[in-house]
């Protein structure tokens, strides 16, 4: 899922001071699960935000959509959006944008920091897995991310900092080259990494997009 | 001959290489570069001109490269993936040679939260590994990376750096191979300390034939003080300093410890001299540029062979 973490609150605070009507709009999906923007973080924000405000200054609406990066969902807030003069938006950056081309006449300001694609460790806590990089390597890697886990994105390391299992810049960050050595040896894989891997093709570099096979008739008639 | 750089007719004439290293100023300071270039000529082969060391704004290497050069020493032009992206390494690759420098050595260089500029975006677009292979590729092919023809090809000696010490030490024979397949001429490694550790390493790679196909230079850094062998031993990473040398410096008079530091190195150099598979070795003698001369004398490296 996508982590994000919500922004200092006196960034926000200063996003959103001048507007009269502010509707703060929580996303129900990676957001939610990740404790920083569903309905929950909805409420705390605008409680804290009404403290710092006054009640009477700003008025702050709450909305969590199912999610925000899917057109239907946003939907349902245009019956609202007139009542309102600026959004405060604790989706992820994919969503943030969304929602500001569903309503482009109104200023949207993102309430949090989209972190990563990651998981769930425990309660509270995530760590990164993927950089989204657009040529998955996993199969050469044991499926261990060397573009996210090594420091230097290596593609042929572990390189010459790696220490006694951990990398060269922290004790607490296991050397990521280090780690696929390990499961390719263990697994018997290790010709995997023999040969050199080449140039990488750095494809998240440009705008993307996706269109699965099967749906690109959809897509032409669409016209978009 | 690849590139016609001295260091490898030195190497290819079969002679003992001995190569030194020089940090650029973190300034424009062109006194104090030449002046550590003046110790090293007519003591080494080529001297390597790091390239943003420790991740610390330094005077660019091909620059101080140049420097170098006009001082009468040969350069090694160093260059890192942490700070330049394929079309940046290509064009000073092809400037640099158009200025008459002929061997650069490829790294991946220590991470930018290192040095004076944590919060830098670190480019890493390519490793040591495709780095080299991009310098073969323009020189052997005249191509650059993107397939596109070269006008007048760089001649370039191409080095790389081995770190026989790092985990997991059976695969570091591996990674040589590697750093062999992709393109490199020469390979200078991470400061010796730990001499048993090295004489494996170089076993494996005469068991593998890769001495043959590569040459080897392990590094040499005389410990000045008992507090510097315990900061390589603790801080640095990569570094393997066994407990006898730190017992060994500690058991000598105060002001002989850094006597015994250059003892220790040159009996190291001695040692490498016999070793099969070795072709010479890459001293780095950390701003003590002005005791390289002595150093050399006493571990029996001067003169230095004409070719
Ligand atoms: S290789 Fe690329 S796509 Fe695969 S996990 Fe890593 S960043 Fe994600
Ligand atoms: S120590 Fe390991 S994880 Fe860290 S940069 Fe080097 S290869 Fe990557």
């Amino acid at each position: 899922m996508i982590v994000a973490e919500r922004k200092p609150f006196d960034e926000i605070k200063n996003m959103v001071s001048g507007y009269k009507r502010v509707l703060t709009v929580g996303c129900g999906t990676c957001v939610a699960v990740c404790l920083a923007g569903g309905s929950k973080e909805v409420e705390t924000l605008n409680a804290e935000l009404n403290l710092a405000f006054g009640k009477d200054k700003i008025k702050f609406g709450a909305e969590t959509l199912e999610r925000q990066c899917d057109m239907e969902f946003l939907a349902e807030l245009d019956s609202k959006i007139d009542e309102y003069d600026a959004l405060l938006s604790m989706a992820c950056g994919a969503g943030i944008q969304f929602l500001a081309e569903r309503f482009p006449n109104k200023p949207v300001f993102p309430a949090v920091n989209t972190s990563f694609i990651g998981v769930n460790l425990d309660v509270g806590w995530y760590e990164e897995k993927c950089r989204a990089c657009g040529n998955c390597v996993l199969a050469m890697t044991g499926g261990i991310c060397p573009v996210t886990m090594c420091a230097k994105s290596l593609f042929n390391g572990p390189c010459g900092g790696t220490n006694q299992g951990k990398c060269e810049i922290s004790n607490d960050q296991p050397c990521a080259w280090y780690q696929i050595h390990e499961r390719l040896a263990a697994q018997g894989r290790l010709d995997q990494i023999i040969a050199i891997s080449p140039p990488n093709d750095w494809s998240n570099q440009k705008p993307r997009k996706v269109i699965q096979p099967g749906y690109e008739e959809r897509v032409k008639t669409l016209g978009r | 001959m690849k590139s016609g750089s001295k260091l490898e007719r030195i190497l290819n004439a079969g002679h003992f290489a001995f190569t030194g290293e020089v940090g650029p100023p973190r300034g424009a300071n062109v006194e104090a570069l030449k002046e550590k270039v003046a110790h090293l000529k007519g003591v080494v082969d080529m001297a390597n001109i790091t390239d943003n060391q420790t991740a610390m704004v330094r005077m660019s290497s091909w620059a101080a490269s140049l420097i170098c050069m006009e001082g009468g020493v040969e350069p090694n032009f160093q260059m890192v993936c942490r700070d330049r992206n394929r079309l940046a390494m290509q064009s000073d690759i092809l400037g640099a040679y158009a200025h008459g420098i002929h061997n650069m050595l490829c790294l991946s260089g220590d991470h930018q939260q290192f040095g004076d500029h944590p919060q830098s975006k670190g480019v890493f677009d390519l490793d040591s590994m495709q780095l080299i292979g991009m310098v073969k590729k323009m020189r052997d092919e005249g191509k650059f990376l993107g397939g596109a023809d070269i006008d007048v090809p760089p001649k370039i000696f191409i080095g790389a750096a081995a770190n026989p010490f790092a985990e997991p030490f059976e695969w570091r024979v591996h990674r040589l191979a590697k750093k062999v397949t992709a393109g490199a001429d020469f390979i200078q490694t991470q400061c010796v300390f730990n001499m048993e550790r090295i004489r494996e390493w170089i076993r494996q790679a005469n068991d593998m034939g890769l001495t043959d196909k590569v040459f080897i230079l392990p590094g040499i850094t005389p410990m000045k003080s008992v507090g510097m062998a315990k900061y390589m031993k603790n801080k640095v990473p990569g570094m393997d300093v066994p407990d006898e040398i730190i017992k060994r410096l500690q058991g000598v008079d105060k002001k002989k410890v850094a006597d015994e530091g250059i003892k220790i190195a040159c009996e190291q150099i001695q040692e490498f001299k016999e070793m099969k598979g070795v072709a010479g070795v890459h001293l780095m003698a950390i701003e003590w540029e002005h005791k390289v001369p002595e150093i050399a004398e006493r571990a029996g490296v001067l003169p230095r062979p004409e070719v």
